[in-house]
């Protein structure tokens, strides 16, 4: 293997000189070198502009009295948004993971070859991760606020963004669950270990970093989701009493503190928050997908 | 007892399963029973085709809208897939792999960024810039792609470089051993063969730009009249729903979500044929 890779590194080397020559017989080539470097260059420099604009006019409004725990509006903290947040997030994670992770055991574990159900669900999960965030929005409102006459709530929310993660979790859950080798259910069966401890106590486990990753991801959808939450959980600023309150979430808090006009600073202030977050999040997948790529 | 306990949680994974099929169904029933009545009552043709939205004076009409979400999302894609298929390519091909961590976590830092953030970038960095550029106002269609543009780049990135990644190496090696050199062994022998997944790319990404809302509302400006130029406003159906949703009332809130059925019935097109390609390639 190692040789190989030798090998054709020594084919495809060519000196300075080579290249040049290369690139003066055929124009074209070094046309679409450039135009692809471009685009990476173009790529990578759009994200450092957007984090070094956020950070640079945001750091400085980072003040320890937006992070009081009234929000009133003299001082429009965001501690009641990212409580709420962290609320929302638990929440529908507690609805979203239990059901995408059996429907993951159902699909991979139970169904059996050419199973018409298994077809059916994934054509509607795929459906479900193709919706966009707004009409989420609009389904949450129409069935949590007006059908079942809840208003503006937290619980509404969340159940709305956990039928939003719930295809994305399924989908990691899936995958992670056909990554374990057979031969683990067989020595499991072969000790006379039934289907469902097999499932719990051999299948899963080794599963758990590829489930993470997934959860991981759909944190980060909730954390930055807007358009699904405005009209299901409302944009009450405060910190709710019990989840049949409105509250906003962090992203929310932003879009209402433009949209007011009066409180760019402090936008700024929360962009750099959201961004914070999304950032620890990526790292802790990353984290997550590199200890996949070790167990295998 | 064993057997019992068996039995019951296989129904409950299987019921588990079924959750999917019953969200969709769900939506389908909510949004279809809330927005086709006001459909009716509005007229189809009047609705999809009126080119007046004037919910005070009880015209309804959202042809403007459609064109403006159309507009904003192939300017998305005009922006957007050269860039994003180029530094596919890229990555795939040219990276080494020193460049390739940073470069891989910053696509991903890219997909992660709150939409609402993007929106505020835009209406803080770009709007002024197009202001400076073409006059008026700077919230345009112009403006719109490009924001619209660099959001889909992550998904076009990943989706084909995915695809690029998957083509058989000896394509490549086939192509320079007849003699051409690197760039053109890529880009004529191995992207040609990743076509459908490139494809696919474009489609999740039409997708997601035409869903998009937050960061649309706060750059394009709204205006609910077919744009006639690159620098005019324009209102897309998402916007729409999100503008007036707060206060509407009666016919004008079930016009609303009659958009969103409208938009659904898009979404829905575009996500057959995005499972079709998906089919065709593997």
């Amino acid at each position: 293997m190692e040789n190989e890779a030798y090998a054709k590194n020594a084919i495809n080397k060519l000196t300075l000189t080579q290249k040049i020559k290369a690139y003066r017989n055929s124009p074209m080539s070094l046309f679409l070198l450039v135009m692809v470097v471009l685009s990476a260059a173009i790529t990578v420099f759009i994200l450092f502009s957007i984090a070094a604009y956020i950070l640079v006019k945001g750091l400085p409004h980072l003040t320890p009295e937006i992070f009081a725990w009234e929000y009133n509006s003299e001082n429009v903290s965001m501690m009641p948004a990212i409580i709420n947040t962290l609320t929302m997030t638990g929440l529908s994670l507690i609805f979203a993971v239990p059901i995408g992770v059996f429907s993951a055991i159902y699909l991979v574990e139970y169904a059996k070859r050419g199973n018409r159900l298994v077809g059916v669900v994934r054509i509607t999960a795929e459906t479900l991760s193709g919706i966009p965030s707004i009409v989420y929005g609009l389904f949450g409102y129409l069935l949590f606020v007006i059908a079942c006459g809840f208003g503006y709530t937290i619980i509404g929310g969340a159940l709305t963004l956990a039928i939003m993660i719930l295809p994305l979790i399924m989908r990691t859950t899936e995958e992670a669950l056909k990554s374990v080798p057979d031969t683990f259910r067989e020595g499991s069966y072969g000790l006379g270990a039934g289907r469902l401890r097999t499932i719990f106590r051999i299948v899963l486990p080794s599963a758990v970093p590829g489930i993470l990753s997934g959860v991981i991801l759909g944190i980060g959808r909730i954390v930055g989701e807007t358009a699904a939450l405005l009209y299901t959980a409302g944009t009450v600023a405060g910190i709710p009493e019990t989840v049949m309150d409105s509250g906003r979430t962090l992203s929310i808090h932003m879009w209402s503190l433009l949209s007011e006009g009066l409180y760019v600073d402090q936008a700024y202030a929360t962009a750099v928050v959201l961004l914070g977050m999304v950032v620890l999040i990526n790292m802790i997948s990353g984290y997550a997908a590199k200890k996949i790529a070790l167990n295998h | 007892m064993k057997q019992l306990k068996e039995n019951t949680m296989k129904v409950i994974f299987l019921l588990a399963a079924c959750m999917s099929i019953i969200s969709v169904f769900l939506i389908c029933i909510f949004l279809f029973a809330n927005g086709i009545p006001a459909i009716k009552e509005i007229g189809f043709m009047e609705f999809i085709f009126g080119d007046i939205w004037r919910p005070a004076n009880n015209l309804y009409g959202i042809f403007p809208m459609i064109i403006g979400s159309i507009y904003v999302t192939a300017g998305a894609i005009a922006v957007g897939v050269p860039i994003g298929v180029l530094c596919a390519v890229f990555m795939a091909g040219f990276c080494p792999k020193k460049l390739y961590g940073i470069i891989k976590p910053a696509v991903d830092l890219l997909a992660g960024i709150p939409s609402i953030v993007y929106g505020f970038f835009g209406l803080v960095v770009l709007v002024p810039i197009m202001q400076q550029l073409f006059g008026s106002g700077g919230k345009s269609v112009l403006t719109a792609s490009i924001l619209l543009g660099i959001m889909i780049l992550p998904t076009i990135i990943g989706v084909s470089e995915a695809a690029i990644r998957a083509v058989p190496e000896s394509y490549y090696e086939g192509a320079l051993a007849l003699g051409s050199t690197h760039e053109r062994s890529i880009f004529f022998a191995t992207l040609p063969a990743a076509k459908s997944g490139v494809l696919a790319a474009v489609i999740l990404g039409v997708g997601r730009a035409i869903g998009e809302t937050m960061a649309v509302i706060m750059i394009a400006g709204n205006q609910p009249v077919v744009p006639d130029s690159l620098t005019s406003g324009v209102r897309t159906m998402t916007a729409n729903i999100v503008l007036e949703m707060g206060y509407a009332t009666d016919l004008h809130r079930e016009a609303l979500v009659a958009t969103a059925v409208v938009l659904f019935v898009f979404i829905l097109i575009i996500n057959l044929s995005f499972s079709i390609l998906k089919r065709r390639t593997y």
